[in-house]
C-alpha cells in the first residue's frame, strides 16, 4: 500500500511538472490523453460499472461541445454560463435518452443508443442553421476560468489536468460508494438485486446519467482544446474510440480507461506521424491485448505483477 | 395467527399464468398464514417456482391476485415486494461471484435501506457489522472475507440464505434449498431453516421429503399447474391423490 503511496505521488508530481520540461507537442498530445481520460472514465461508469455496453457515449461529448459553441458564438453567452447550460443541458438529454435506452439490455441497449447518438449526429450535419454542417463550428474560443488564460499548450495542459483529476476522484467516489456497490450488484445479478429490494432500472438511469453528464465534460474540454467543432465528434468512431480505450485498459477499473485512453490517443496522434497505416497498428494491438490481456491492460499488470512475485520468493 | 380478522401473510387467488399456449399455473389459491411453515410439493414442471416467480413479482400474472397481509401486490414490482417483507432464495445459486460474502450480505441489507441512493458514502459500518453477525448465525463468520467463488457449494447456499434472512422477511420463499447438498449439509441447513424466527411465514419448495416433512405444518400439492391438494401434512400425506402423484408409496 505504502509503496502504491509512494508510485501514485511520483506519478502525479511527474504529470503536474511535465510543462516545466516538456515541449507544446507533448503537452498538447498531453492534454488530448486527458480529455480522452474523461470521456472513457464516464464511459466506464455505463461499460465497466453498470454492464450496459453502449455504442452511443459520443452524444454527450459531441452535445455538450456543440451546445457550448453555439451559447458562446451565436447566443451570445459568455463561457461560464455557457459551460454550465452546455452541461446541464447535456445531462438531460442523456436522461432522456436513458428512458428510451434503458427499456433494453445488452444487444438492445447497444443498439438504441447508437441510433439515439445517430441521431445527434444527423441533427449536426443536416442543421446547417445552427451547426454550420460538414464545415462545422469555427473560430470558438477558450474559456478564461478565473481570469487566467488558457491558451497556451501548457496552460491548458494544467487546465485538462485539474479536471481531469476531479472527474477521476468523483467518479472513483462514486463506483465505491453504497450506490456504486448498487450498480454493481445489478451488473452482476439483476433478479437478484430486484428480489433483494432494489429499484434496478432506476439504478441503472442514474448511473446512465452519471456517465452523460461526465461524457459532457469531456465534451467542454474537448471543445475548449480543439477551439473547432465537427459531426465527427458525434460519430461512432468517437464512441469506438472510448470503448476501445475502456476495454484496453480494463473495464469496471478505476484507472484502466485513464491507460487505455491514452494509449489510443498516443497511437493516434503520435505514431500517425511516423506510420501512415497506424490504424492497422491500432488494431494490431488491440488484437494483442485481447488475446494477452483479456480483461485489459490493468488485469494484466496485476497478473504479471502476482506472478513475478511467486517466482521471487 | 392473525387468522381472527382474516388476514393472511400472503394470499394468492385464482393466479394464472401462460407461457405462450401452456399454461404453467392454472387457477392457483393458497393461502399462508402469519408465521406458517408451508410446504410446496409437485413433480417437475407443476409451476413451482413458476408460482414463486409471481409471488416475488418476477413475472406478472396473466389473471388472479396476490396479496401479502392483505395488501394487493399483484401489480407491484419485485423490488417494492421486497420492502413490504417479501424474501426468497433460489434454487440455482444466484449470488455476486466476485465479491466476499459479508459484500453479498452487506448488499442484502442495503437493500431495504435508504443509503442504497448514497452516490458518495461507501456501505457504513454498521451494515458490515450486521453482515457479519448474520454470517456468523449461518456459521460462515470465519470465510466473511472469502469471495463467492472460493468457497464450497454447500457454504453457497447457506449464504443464499443468510442474504434472505438478512432482510428479517415476514414472508420467506426457499426455492430447493437443500438441493444438491450431502447430508451433513443438509442437517446444517436444515436446524437453519428450523431456527427461523416465527414472525416469519416460511413457504418452502423441496423435494427432499425426509427434512421437507420434518419442517412442514401445511402442504400443497402443484401437479401441471394445478392445486391438487391443500392442507396440514398429516392429512395431505395421508390423501390418496397426493401418494398418487407424488410421494408414490
Amino acid at each position: 500500500m505504502k509503496r502504491i503511496c509512494m508510485l501514485s505521488a511520483l506519478v502525479a508530481a511527474m504529470f503536474a511538472t511535465a510543462p516545466l520540461f516538456m515541449g507544446n507537442f507533448y503537452l498538447n498530445l498531453g492534454s488530448q490523453m486527458m480529455i480522452a481520460a474523461v470521456f472513457a472514465l464516464s464511459f466506464n461508469v455505463l461499460v465497466g460499472y453498470a454492464g450496459l455496453t453502449s455504442l452511443g457515449h459520443a452524444a454527450f461529448l459531441g452535445l455538450a461541445a456543440y451546445l457550448s459553441a453555439w451559447l458562446t458564438t451565436r447566443a451570445g453567452f459568455g463561457h461560464g454560463a455557457a459551460a454550465l447550460l452546455s452541461i446541464a443541458g447535456t445531462t438531460i438529454v442523456a436522461g432522456l435518452f436513458g428512458l428510451v435506452a434503458l427499456r433494453a439490455s445488452g444487444l438492445g441497449f447497444l443498439m438504441i443508443t447508437l441510433a439515439l447518438s445517430q441521431v445527434l449526429w444527423g441533427l449536426a450535419y443536416r442543421w446547417v442553421s445552427v451547426t454550420n454542417g460538414d464545415n462545422g463550428m469555427t473560430r470558438l474560443t477558450r474559456p478564461m476560468p478565473f481570469d487566467v488564460s488558457i491558451e497556451s499548450a501548457a496552460s491548458f495542459y494544467w487546465f485538462a489536468l485539474i479536471v481531469t483529476l476531479v472527474a477521476f476522484i468523483l467518479i472513483t467516489i462514486f463506483v465505491r460508494s453504497a450506490f456504486g456497490a448498487s450498480l454493481q450488484g445489478t451488473r452482476d445479478q439483476g433478479r437478484r438485486m430486484s428480489a433483494l429490494g432494489f429499484n434496478v432500472w432506476m439504478i441503472r438511469w442514474i448511473a446512465f446519467i452519471y456517465a452523460g453528464f461526465w461524457g459532457g465534460v469531456a465534451g467542454l474540454l474537448y471543445v475548449y482544446y480543439n477551439k473547432y467543432i465537427h459531426p465527427s465528434s458525434l460519430s461512432i468512431t468517437t464512441s469506438a474510440e472510448g470503448i476501445l480505450g475502456v476495454i484496453a485498459g480494463g473495464s469496471g477499473t478505476l484507472i484502466g480507461p485513464i491507460i487505455g485512453a491514452a494509449l489510443i490517443t498516443f497511437l493516434k496522434n503520435f505514431v500517425s506521424s511516423y506510420l501512415d497505416r497506424w490504424n492497422m497498428l491500432l488494431g494490431f494491438v488491440f488484437l494483442i491485448i485481447v488475446v494477452v490481456m483479456p480483461d485489459g491492460i490493468v488485469s494484466g499488470v496485476r497478473w504479471l505483477n502476482a506472478r513475478i512475485r511467486e517466482l521471487c520468493k | 395467527m392473525n387468522n381472527r380478522t382474516g388476514v393472511y401473510a400472503l394470499e394468492t387467488i385464482r393466479l394464472n399464468k401462460q407461457f405462450g399456449g401452456l399454461p404453467a399455473t392454472q387457477d392457483v389459491s393458497i393461502r399462508v398464514r402469519p408465521g406458517e411453515r408451508r410446504l410446496l410439493l409437485g413433480p417437475n414442471g407443476a409451476g413451482k417456482t413458476t408460482l414463486f416467480n409471481l409471488i416475488t413479482g418476477e413475472s406478472l400474472p396473466n389473471s388472479g391476485q396476490i396479496k401479502l397481509f392483505g395488501k394487493d401486490i399483484t401489480r407491484l414490482a419485485g423490488h417494492q415486494r421486497a420492502h413490504l417483507g417479501m424474501s426468497r432464495t433460489y434454487q440455482i445459486i444466484t449470488l455476486f461471484p466476485r465479491d466476499t460474502l459479508q459484500h453479498n450480505v452487506a448488499l442484502a441489507l442495503l437493500g431495504l435501506r435508504r443509503s442504497r441512493w448514497d452516490i458518495f458514502r461507501s456501505m457504513s459500518d454498521d451494515l458490515m457489522i450486521e453482515a457479519r453477525r448474520v454470517l456468523n448465525l449461518v456459521g460462515l463468520d470465519h470465510l466473511a472475507g472469502q469471495p463467492i467463488s472460493q468457497i464450497p457449494y454447500g457454504e453457497k447456499r447457506r449464504v443464499e440464505i443468510a442474504m434472505a434472512l438478512a432482510q428479517k422477511p415476514k414472508v420467506l420463499l426457499l426455492d430447493e434449498p437443500l438441493a444438491g447438498l450431502s447430508s451433513a449439509e443438509r442437517t446444517t441447513i436444515k436446524s437453519l431453516i428450523a431456527g427461523i424466527p416465527r414472525e416469519t411465514s416460511v413457504i418452502m419448495i423441496e423435494h427432499d421429503m425426509d427434512t421437507a416433512l420434518d419442517l412442514a405444518e401445511t402442504i400443497t400439492l402443484l401437479h401441471y399447474g394445478k392445486v391438487i391438494v391443500d392442507g396440514s401434512r398429516d392429512d395431505v400425506v395421508a390423501d390418496a391423490r397426493a401418494r398418487e402423484v407424488y410421494l408414490g408409496h
